[in-house]
Formats: C-alpha cells, structure tokens, sequence
C-alpha cells in the first residue's frame, strides 16, 4: 500500500515536518526574544533594588515558564522526525547535520532546562546575583540554540565544506559549515525576528495595563524595553532579509525566482519588481500581473539594470544539469507567502516608529488611538514567522539539500497509514496544546502582577485524615 | 584507546544510562502518584520531588538521539523507521509529560487538576514502558534487508519478548521512583511510609519481571551472548542486585536502595548494549546484514569532531547539573505545601 486517502507516505511525511516545525516554531521565537527582555529587565531591577521592578520581572517570568513548557516538548519531535519519517536524508547528511544538532543540545539544552529551573523555582535558595546569572544563561541558551539549528537548516539551502563519499555527504571542513554565510544572514533574520515576536507580545501587555493604569511605573519599564527591542528587532528583519534576498539571487535562484513569480528572465534592459500576481504552475506564467519597473533590479542587485533569471530557463538549465524532473517548485504559496512576510515587516516597523514618535513627545504612559492595533500586534510576528518559513522551505522544492539530494529520495519507506495516524494524533495534541497555552498566556497576562508586599495568602495545608474518613 | 566508532558506542550506552537513571525516576514518581498521595498537598509535594529536574533529565534523550543521528547516522534513521509506532507514542507522551508537570499548577481547579494527573499518569506509564520495548527489540533484532531497510510489518515490534522486557523496565522505574521518594520526602511523613511500602511490593514485582526477560532473553536472543563470560553468571548477579535492594529497604537504608535501583538500571542499560556490540541492530534475516558499529559510523572527522565537543561539554553540564540537585536538597513535606484558596 503506497498511498491513503490519495495521499503517498512522502505528501503525509512533508505535512507532518511542516506542521511539527510550525507549531514547534509558534514558542521557540518567543523564547529567544523573550529571555532576553526578562533578563535586561531582571539586571534593571537588581541594579536599582526596586522591588516593582523585580515583581515585574517574575510577571513576566510566569509567561515565559507557561511558554516555555510547550517549546521543550515541542522540540524533542522535530528531531526525531529527522531519523522516523526521513531516512534516506539522516543516511545522507547525519555526517554533517548530526554536529550542529548534537553542539545545539550540549551548548543550549541542558544549560536552558537545568538554569530556568533554577531561576524560576530557586529564587529563595540562591542569592540575588547568581538568579540575575541564570537568567542570562537561559537566554544565552536560547540564542545559541537557535544558532546551531540555523547553521544546520543553512546547510540544507546551501552546502558548504564536505564532499560526496559513498552516497553520502561527508564533512570535510566543519569551519566552513559554520561560517556558512547563508548560515550567518539567516540567523541574523530568525534573532531579529525572534525580538519582534517577544517585544510586541511584552508590548500589548504593558500597554493592556497602562492603559488600566495599574502599576504604570512597572509596566512603563517593561513597555520601553519592549519599544527598544521590536526597533531592534523589526529593523533588523529587514535589513538581514534584504541580505537574503541578494544571497538567494545567486545561490538559489530557482527560490527568488519563486518569490517573485518570475516565469521568463526579462527581455529589457532591467528587471521589474512583481506587486501583485497570480502565478499558475500549470500555464507556467502569471494570469495577472501588476508590477513597477527598474525596482526589482534594485532590490536583487543595488543597481537598476541587472537581472534575475527565470523559472522556465532555470528549469531547463537544471534538466541539462540534473537529468529530466519537475524543478520548478509551487508558486503561488511561495509568491504570497513571501509578500505577506515582507508586509508584516513593514507593518512591524511603522508601528514601532510611531511608538519611538511618542516617546520623543513624551507621552508614551497612554497608548492612544493604536490601543488596538497594539492589543493585535503580538500576531504580526507570528504570521511573519509562519509565512517567511512557507516561503523558504517551499522555494526549495523539490531539493531536500539543494543540488544533492531530492526530498522525495529522502523520505523513509513507511505504512502511510502509520504516518496518517500519527499525523493526526500530533495535530490533536498541538491543536490542545495552542489552545492551552494562548488561553493561559491571555489568563495570566491578564490577571496583572501581584503587589509587591502582598504575598499570596498562604492557607495552611490540610491535616492529615484517617485513610477513609475524608469527604 | 579503542577505535573511534567502538568509544562512541559506549559514550551512546553511557548517555542512555544517564537518561534512564534520571528520567526513569521521574516516570516512577509520575506512576506512583495517584497511588500515594491522597491529598492536593500530597499531590504537590510529590510533583515538587521532580519539578526543577525532569526537563534537564529528559535533555538526555536529546541528547541521545543527536549523538545517535551524528555518530551513526545509518542506525538512527533504520531504528527509527523500523519502530515508528513506539517512537510516536513515546513523542507523544513525552509532550503530554512536561505540560502536564508544568500547567497543572496554573489554575487552581479540581477538574483542572484531575485532568492533568490522570495526563501525568499515563503519559509518565507510556514511555517507561515503550523504552524497555524498544531496547528489547534491539537485542531481539529487526528485519532489516540488504540495503538496510526495514523490512516487516509495523506490528512486528509488537510480541512476548518486547512485551516483556516493555514490563520489566515499567516496574523498575516505578521502584527506582519510589526508592528516590524516600530519599525526598521528609522522613517523618506518612508519604514517606507509603512510598517504602511501595519500593517493596514494586521491588518485588520488578524482581520477578526482570527475572523473567533475563530467562527470556537467555534462551531467545543472543542478550548475554558477547560477553565471555559464564552466561549464568547474570541470572545469578540479577537476582544478587534485587536482593541488595530489598535488604536495603527494609533496613530503612534509603540512599543504599536508591543507588541499587539506580546501578540495577545502569547495569541493565550496559548488559542490552554490551550484548549488542559489535552490532547496532542485528538482523533476522541473516547476518550480513546486521547493522554494526563499524558499518553504521560516520567518518573519522564527524567524530573526531564530536569527541572534542564531547569532552569539551560534558563534564560542564554533569557538573552543572549536579549543583542543581544540590541546590535543591532539602527534603519535602506535604504539609509545607501551600494551595491558594483553600483545600481540595
């Protein structure tokens, strides 16, 4: 039996990995950035002994710890679908993308489990300075966890240092895996963007309670870090994604080709940059299109006359050189997906300006007019990260590592009714646990801090009854 | 020094040895606890026994699996493969686990509790279960065609040996559980004496289930195989271990019962490895097609590459991890647990 419901082990296989990196994707952003913020709040408040100030952190504390829960038992997934579901690719690439999979777990794993604990339950036992420590490790860890996994996904868009042996792709040179300059771009991009998701989730809360004006002196603290965060953040999503998109005219020009439908490599003397478009794999062109000139030669090159080549000669290019096959991968998703990222930047940004607008004016305590937009804002970098992951991982299609090994090469030989079934157990469980944890997010960032001097009324336990007399 | 391939192996037996010391107290304490506690406070201070240490205990399995995927790349997509529906429940319950630890205390709701200790429960049984299965089948061997596929049913993990030894690694986790709680809890309380009375009847239930996939093991597969040495001797040292640990509890030595079930889960996880080696994952379909230590390795350089990082870390999170524990010393007692807003 090689398909169920229409649907073969290797569609089932693509749909499970793309929802496990989704929802795995929703917390591990949030985490990056948002360690971050808890820790500069955490040094604001241990250099100034303000006891609201470290009540705002440990408020800010309960939401990563609610977060950070699902992220962990997210994570164990994605990697155990690398040996379950693809095979042929753990045989290929476990040389090189096993390293930065096993640095990402002794570099980051351990440190982030074993010092979130004892931040979170150890406050008591340890003193000020060594809490103050932990929760910088645990956000070093975060970072650096990020970092190996970047480098590992980099080497899948562009292969650096390792020749074929065998069949399979052996390392030869693991500096240059690690100074991969795809590698590099990208994880400036995902870190930037990782500050987005945090800063404007801290942003709607501290607003949320301005706006109550419940424990402004605490919450104008958390709403400033934030502020300076989602500049840095939404800025430098940008520019590192300018980066890319550079990088990708050359490395992997199938993929930019996607993300600007361009069908044939323009005849003019520059290229145009796509607005709109509604591109058709079947017609092999766009039905409609609305473009402006001369600025797609900008956006690819910084100059207003090269151009990029596209998809129909790069398919034919790609027959020459890897035999006959389909390489030209969907796309509309990745077309759409890639300008809803793009927007979502943008929008990300204005609204960051304009809050920096404020602050010059002074009157930053009120969040004005833009209350709801900022109440609906910690959704932007979310969407941001859903569409810009659908973008790049479609673009590739059909490589698996681009050039070397087919992502229909790589899937394991397996019962799809076995992977149906566990696709949808996992979607099951993910769906409760999205639910869980937005529910309990809203909850709790709701519900506000808890005064400094007053301590949760502690009720003594009960005593114990003989066994059988209880109610 | 022994060959590269060979030290990863054992480094590999040694992490899953790690990781079934400590998280496999943590499934005990998830197991044992809607027989023992009684109370909400009972609930807590049993939950607050594992709370600051099963995410970084269950790191290890992470950890387990990279250096698998790195340092053998060929076994860990074949096992994987092969055993999908035991690596998929074990996923799942190891998702439903750390939530369950993590969100019950959020909302101080009986039927939110409820619902999260009987998540708990099942999801800490499941994986202590599917870990000995797993293991046994390994030893049992797979399947496994001339170009390393697996080559069965999906159901072929799935009979009286893995059975078996999937029964054999729940009882002594449940035991290694209870012997840690008596090293945790406050000696005075009555939590304290149910989990001794527990550590015996799980002590003796795991002696006779270990027993039983020793025996089994020793007729059916080639466990105790490699070894050179005389094959009752392990029977005879099984049963010299589970009858150290009853001593041990029942002259109310509790460190000695805690670190004889911790060495009976070491020596178990070194006796399946050690009887593996030179394979990985033998094959039933004839051995040249066994899966094995040499044949599944990376090159030289990935684990050159691994050892240096390995040496470099290890040491680092062992000693790290271990303040934790220390940091986190003292012994609980239900009756210092506090439940906002009252009892039950």
């Amino acid at each position: 039996m090689n398909e169920i419901l229409g649907f073969s082990t290797l569609d089932l296989s693509r749909f499970q990995f793309a929802t496990t990196s989704i929802f795995h994707y929703f917390f591990v952003p949030f985490t990056v950035g948002f360690a971050l913020i808890i820790a500069v709040l955490q040094t604001l408040a241990y250099r100034s002994g303000d006891p609201k100030l470290e009540n705002l952190t440990r408020f800010f504390g309960h939401l990563f710890f609610i977060n950070f829960a699902v992220g962990v038992v997210t994570g164990i997934v994605q990697e155990f679908q690398f040996g379950m579901n693809w095979q042929g690719f753990s045989n290929f690439v476990g040389n090189i993308f096993g390293i930065p999979l096993a640095l990402e777990v002794l570099m980051a794993f351990f440190l982030e489990s074993t010092f979130l604990g004892l931040w979170w339950f150890g406050k008591d036992r340890i003193p000020a300075w060594a809490s103050l420590a932990s929760i910088w490790i645990v956000a070093a860890g975060t970072t650096i966890s990020a970092f190996w996994i970047i480098i590992a996904n980099a080497w899948m868009q562009h292969p650096v240092g390792f020749e074929i042996k065998n069949g399979r792709a052996v390392m030869t040179n693991a500096w240059a895996i690690v100074t991969n300059p795809k590698g590099l771009e990208w994880f400036a991009h995902i870190w930037a963007g990782s500050l987005t998701v945090a800063a404007f989730f801290v942003l709607a809360v501290s607003a949320y309670h301005l706006r109550r004006r419940a424990n402004v002196e605490a919450f104008r603290v958390s709403f400033r870090v934030a502020l300076i965060t989602a500049l840095i953040g939404s800025g430098g999503v940008i520019l590192a994604g300018h980066e890319q998109g550079q990088s990708a005219v050359r490395d992997q020009p199938m993929k930019y080709a996607a993300f600007s439908a361009l069908w044939d490599t323009p005849d003019g003397n520059q290229m145009p940059e796509s607005l709109i478009a509604l591109p058709s794999n079947a017609a092999r062109e766009n039905r409609f299109e609305l473009s402006v000139p001369y600025v797609g030669s900008f956006l690819a090159f910084n100059n207003f006359s090269e151009k990029a080549k596209g998809i129909n000669d790069l398919q034919k290019e790609y027959e020459a050189k890897y035999g006959p096959g389909n390489y030209t991968p969907w796309v509309w998703p990745v077309y759409w997906s890639f300008r809803v990222m793009v927007g979502l930047g943008f929008l990300m940004l204005l609204v960051t300006l304009v809050y920096v607008w404020r602050w010059r004016q002074g009157k930053l305590d009120d969040p004005g007019r833009l209350y709801p937009l900022l109440l609906a804002m910690p959704l932007a970098p979310h969407l941001a990260n859903f569409s810009g992951w659908i973008a790049t991982e479609m673009g590739r299609q059909p490589w698996i590592v681009q050039g070397l090994l087919r992502t229909g090469d790589a899937v394991s030989q397996l019962n799809p009714l076995w992977v149906l079934l566990s696709l949808a157990a996992f979607w099951v469980v993910y769906l409760t646990l999205i639910g869980l944890d937005v529910f309990l997010l809203t909850r709790t960032a709701r519900a506000g801090m808890h005064e400094p001097d007053v301590e949760t009324p502690s009720v003594p336990a009960p005593d114990y009854v003989p066994e059988g007399a209880r109610a | 020094m022994t060959d590269l391939p060979t030290l990863w192996f054992i480094l590999t037996a040694a992490i899953f040895a790690i990781y079934f010391f400590l998280d496999g107290f943590d499934f005990g304490v998830g197991a044992l606890q809607p027989f023992l506690a009684r109370t909400e406070a009972e609930r807590r201070a049993m939950i607050r026994t594992v709370g600051p240490f099963w995410a970084a205990n269950e790191v290890w399995v992470i950890l387990a699996a990279g250096v698998i995927f790195a340092a053998f790349p060929h076994w860990y997509g074949t096992l994987m493969t092969a055993l999908y529906p035991e690596f998929a429940l074990i996923l799942l319950a190891l998702i439903g686990r750390g939530v369950a630890f993590e969100y019950r205390a959020e909302i101080n709701h009986r039927r939110w509790r409820t619902f999260w200790d009987v998540t708990s429960f099942v999801t800490n049984l499941l994986p202590a279960f599917l870990w000995g299965a797993i293991m046994a089948n390994m030893v049992r061997g797979l399947p496994i065609d001339a170009t390393g596929r697996f080559d069965g049913s999906l159901l072929y993990s799935v009979n009286t040996f893995s059975v078996l030894g999937g029964l054999a690694t729940l009882s002594l986790f449940i035991l290694h559980g209870a012997t840690y709680l008596l090293l945790r809890l406050d000696n005075d309380d009555v939590l304290h004496r149910r989990a001794r009375r527990a550590a015996l009847i799980w002590g003796a239930v795991a002696s006779a289930l270990v027993l039983a996939f020793v025996y089994q093991g020793f007729i059916r597969t080639g466990l105790f195989g490699t070894f050179g040495l005389q094959e009752w001797l392990f029977p005879v040292a099984a049963a010299v271990n589970l009858g150290l640990i009853w001593l041990a509890l029942t002259l109310k030595r509790d460190a000695l019962a805690f670190a004889a079930t911790g060495l009976t889960i070491v020596f178990s996880t070194a006796t399946i490895f050690g009887s593996l080696y030179p394979n990985v994952l033998p094959s039933t379909l004839g051995d040249a097609y066994n899966l094995t230590v040499q044949n599944t390795a990376s090159e030289p350089y990935t684990l050159r590459l691994l050892t240096w990082v390995g040496a470099a870390f290890l040491p680092l999170i062992i000693g790290y991890q271990a303040w934790n524990f220390y940091v986190f010393r003292q012994r609980i007692r239900a009756q210092d647990e506090k439940i906002p807003g009252g009892h039950d």
